[in-house]
């Protein structure tokens, strides 16, 4: 079954090493889930791309159906759902997330 | 607590059985937020600690309890922080 939303994710998720699915844009983020996962990226040092759904109801939706995960944010990693804001900040704090960056070979600005 | 918590509560209680369990109504913090309503009980963190999430991954702990709470979400559950631990985490 295809669904258009579904091959734009998969098509964004695997041109791009790290995806944020939030509300509002990484400079303006709109919510405070949202905001939280950038400020944990940008503090690991971690490119990514954010994808903006409060400019795409179907989107929106989408990404929910599409990761089985009913909230937004949504990080992705090398294509691969890692989860929302309280994994990731869990992740960040037990030093998890970095290795993961590590072991999938995204650069980050922290020594090994 | 609301009507909201005490579903909320009662849902997990039986899909679970916890060890610990608190569901802590935080819509006060979020005032004017998005999704935020006067009716209250829109913004939750939930501390679970039970054996059925032992040998799982956090992403799968989370759906399990994202499962239960199917129909609370969205409406009129906007926001959930979720700690889920297995016994002796």
């Amino acid at each position: 079954m295809s669904n258009p939303v579904f091959d734009r994710i998969r098509d964004d998720i695997t041109s791009n090493d790290v995806v944020l699915y939030m509300k509002g844009t990484p400079v303006f983020p709109q919510c405070g889930f949202s905001a939280a996962v950038v400020q944990v990226l940008t503090h690991v040092g971690v490119k990514f791309k954010g994808i903006d759904v409060l400019t795409d109801p179907s989107l929106r939706q989408g990404i929910k159906e599409f990761a089985n995960w009913p909230t937004i944010p949504q990080l992705y990693v090398k294509g691969e759902f890692v989860g929302g804001c309280d994994i990731i900040r869990e992740m960040y704090q037990s030093g998890e997330l970095q290795e993961l960056m590590q072991t999938k070979g995204v650069s980050t600005n922290q020594a090994a | 607590m609301g009507q909201v918590a005490d579903r909320l509560e009662a849902k997990l209680r039986t899909a679970f059985q916890p060890e610990a369990l608190a569901v802590i109504d935080q819509t006060n913090e979020h005032h004017g937020h998005a999704g935020w309503r006067e009716s209250g009980e829109t913004h939750f963190r939930i501390e679970i600690t039970a054996a059925a999430f032992a040998g799982k991954s956090r992403v799968e702990r989370q759906r399990l309890v994202y499962a239960t709470l199917a129909d609370d979400m969205n409406n009129p559950v906007h926001a959930l922080s979720l700690v889920t631990r297995a016994p002796g985490e």
